[in-house]
């Protein structure tokens, strides 16, 4: 194999994997804080791929697109945390099955209103075709996605490091009932966290939904990869999920390219390593 | 009083289903064969779920496994069923010393993550590995010895080793080991200061919970006569752990009316639409937000409040499928954990 084989499979893995940050990223930080597992991140991750189908018309810009689907998105998120997930507060499991239960929902809804053939949202005319360095052809509309996630992690670090809202949301990881004795109304934190990690997969779904293509089962396959990153980089760490991504992403575009077949199968023995040396995963607090 | 009463319902049920095939038409018959399939699976999941309190979002794949195996043999390389069958509980139990290994260690959303993990990874590859399980078109022709090719006749075997798989599970969660199980599931930190082994106790009840949904998933192989991802997919996790929690999980009972309501739910549901993934989600919240014990749960507390004060709950019997984690994930965030389950009319909001 040529070098440069090498070098544009590398750049593949390195730009899918900023594509599954922006969806691990979201599951991670409501995890870190909530201790909440949202396995609706996949179908979040559809629906929002598809709203943006959908708004890109009316509303003539990728741009505007990604937005829209992040919104909804986020209020769908929102509305899932103040009516169903309250309810079972506290309870991590059965937290975890009501979204589960919800994934089915959305993801049928899903099926139902949009169909079930592949579709995808057109790449935007000024990111189409590739940038060409070394001899090599770099889509741009890869760049653009790494971009974006290099740009989604500085903000989360920025978000979670320097502002108030941050120091709280660490602070809530930390001890929960102290934030909350402190007067701080941790539930319309939880309630924003939840929005923002629900944004992120619509964001996701919508870059994704130009980055692969959307069809059923869709959810699925971008859960799956998303689970294995927060399971190797350890839940709720940001560090772990931007570690995570870029193994996950590596090995997933290489295992396509190596062993069409046996592709998933790539991910697991790395997956199966850390979980014998860390079980909490690498960035993981045990 | 309540073992008279038991002995009762099982005589009954016994002889309702040694002489099912004499009153039920061939497609109900070929429902309850379905459902004592599922009902082997989900008591399986339940194994683990509710008496070990780790719950599973993989044993499909466990399940699959086997069922590729099986289909594999006979279809493609014509080996006969007291061959296959044993091979594919083999491979069933060898993916669940894999699997268990890497998964027991962690309790709690984190194992529950780890197995949807791991069955999602078998599901890609009975997807993808397209010379050996054919992809979506699955493996064809996986059929059953000429004494068993009737419905009447396959069914009778399934029914002998549907008794016999709970019969064995019984003994199991009533034996020391079982108890040690619970014990772990309520409080993990007290069975390892007494000495037992944390991560063994976990790894025996994922394999012995394997090697019981391989069987089913070897049986369900010669049921359809036909394999495809669908019996690997997370799906067909999820819908395992929804009849364990829809009858009651911790209970062996409540997988078992769990599968049946659910056979025979999804069969009235897609008469009427095809929007059966939506009902089954709206079933998994509902269950969840309103009957976490589930319906054997339900009896029990209806029956509790009818003879006033009759009988003390069993212990850990009305506790909800292990909702209440063995170990506090961190310590926070348990507001009750232990609901007092003789106050039928405190309901957990």
């Amino acid at each position: 194999m040529p070098l440069t084989f090498y070098l544009v499979q590398a750049f593949n893995g390195i730009t899918f994997g900023a594509l599954l940050f922006l969806l691990a990223s979201g599951f991670t930080l409501i995890f870190g804080l909530m201790r909440v597992v949202s396995l609706t991140h996949g179908a979040f991750y559809l629906l929002g791929g598809y709203i943006g189908l959908t708004a890109l018309r009316p509303l003539g810009n990728f741009g505007l697109a990604v937005v829209a689907g992040a919104l909804a998105i986020g209020l769908v998120g929102v509305l899932i945390e103040r009516f169903l997930l309250r309810r079972v507060w506290g309870q991590p499991l059965a937290e975890a099955l009501l979204t589960f239960g919800l994934a089915f929902i959305l993801a049928d809804a899903v099926l139902m209103i949009w169909g079930g053939d592949p579709r995808n949202v057109p790449i935007p005319r000024f990111l189409r075709g590739s940038v060409v360095a070394f001899g090599l052809f770099f889509p741009k509309f890869r760049l653009f996605t790494l971009l974006l996630g290099v740009g989604v992690a500085l903000f989360l670090w920025w978000l979670l490091a320097c502002t108030r809202v941050g120091r709280i949301i660490r602070a809530g990881v930390d001890d929960l009932e102290m934030v909350a004795a402190l007067g701080i109304n941790i539930r319309a934190v939880f309630t924003g966290v939840f929005c923002l990690g629900s944004m992120l997969a619509g964001l996701a779904g919508v870059v994704g939904g130009a980055f692969l293509s959307l069809y059923p089962g869709a959810d699925a396959e971008i859960l799956l990869l998303g689970l294995v990153v927060v399971i190797l980089g350890g839940l709720g760490s940001l560090e772990g999920a931007v570690v995570g991504s870029l193994v996950v992403g590596l090995l997933d575009t290489f295992g396509k390219a190596f062993f069409p077949e046996l592709s998933y199968f790539t991910i697991f023995g790395p997956m199966a390593l850390v979980l014998a040396l860390r079980p909490r995963g690498l960035f993981g607090r045990v | 009083m309540r073992t008279a009463w038991t002995w009762a319902s099982v005589a009954v049920l016994g002889t309702l289903g040694m002489f099912a095939p004499l009153y039920l038409p061939a497609f109900y018959l070929r429902l309850l064969t379905e459902s004592l399939i599922y009902a082997m699976f989900a008591m399986s999941i339940d194994l683990l779920a509710g008496y070990a309190g780790l719950v599973t979002l993989g044993h499909a794949g466990i399940f699959g496994i086997s069922a590729y195996l099986v289909g594999y043999l006979t279809a493609r390389l014509g080996l006969p069923m007291h061959v296959t069958f044993p091979c594919g509980v083999l491979g069933a139990v060898g993916a669940s010393l894999l699997f268990g290994i890497m998964a027991v260690r962690t309790s709690g959303v984190y194992f529950l993550l780890i197995t949807m993990a791991q069955g999602m990874i078998v599901w890609g590859l009975a997807f993808r590995w397209t010379s050996v399980t054919g992809s979506e078109n699955g493996i064809r022709g996986i059929l059953r010895p000429d004494a068993l090719a009737t419905q009447q006749a396959y069914y009778y075997v399934i029914l002998g080793a549907f008794v016999l798989v709970a019969f064995l599970l019984v003994r199991l969660v009533r034996s020391p080991f079982g108890l040690s199980l619970l014990g772990l599931r309520e409080n993990e930190a007290r069975l390892r200061a007494l000495g037992y082994s944390v991560w063994l106790h976990r790894l025996l009840a994922f394999l012995v919970s394997g090697c019981f949904a391989g069987i089913a998933g070897a049986f369900y192989a010669f049921h359809n006569n036909f394999v495809s991802p669908d019996a690997v997919h997370f799906v067909l996790s999820g819908q395992g752990l929804l009849m364990v929690i829809l009858g009651g999980a911790g209970t062996l009972v409540g997988p078992v009316v769990g599968a049946g309501v659910f056979i025979f739910l999804r069969n009235v549901v897609s008469l009427y639409t095809d929007r059966w993934p939506m009902v089954l989600g709206a079933l998994f919240v509902l269950t969840v937000l309103l009957a976490p014990q589930g319906l054997v749960g339900l009896a029990r507390q209806l029956l509790r409040r009818w003879p006033a004060g009759a009988e003390p709950a069993p212990v850990g019997s009305t506790l909800p499928y292990g909702v209440v984690s063995p170990q506090p994930l961190d310590g926070r965030n348990n507001p009750a954990p232990h609901q007092p389950t003789n106050h039928p009319g405190k309901r957990r909001r």
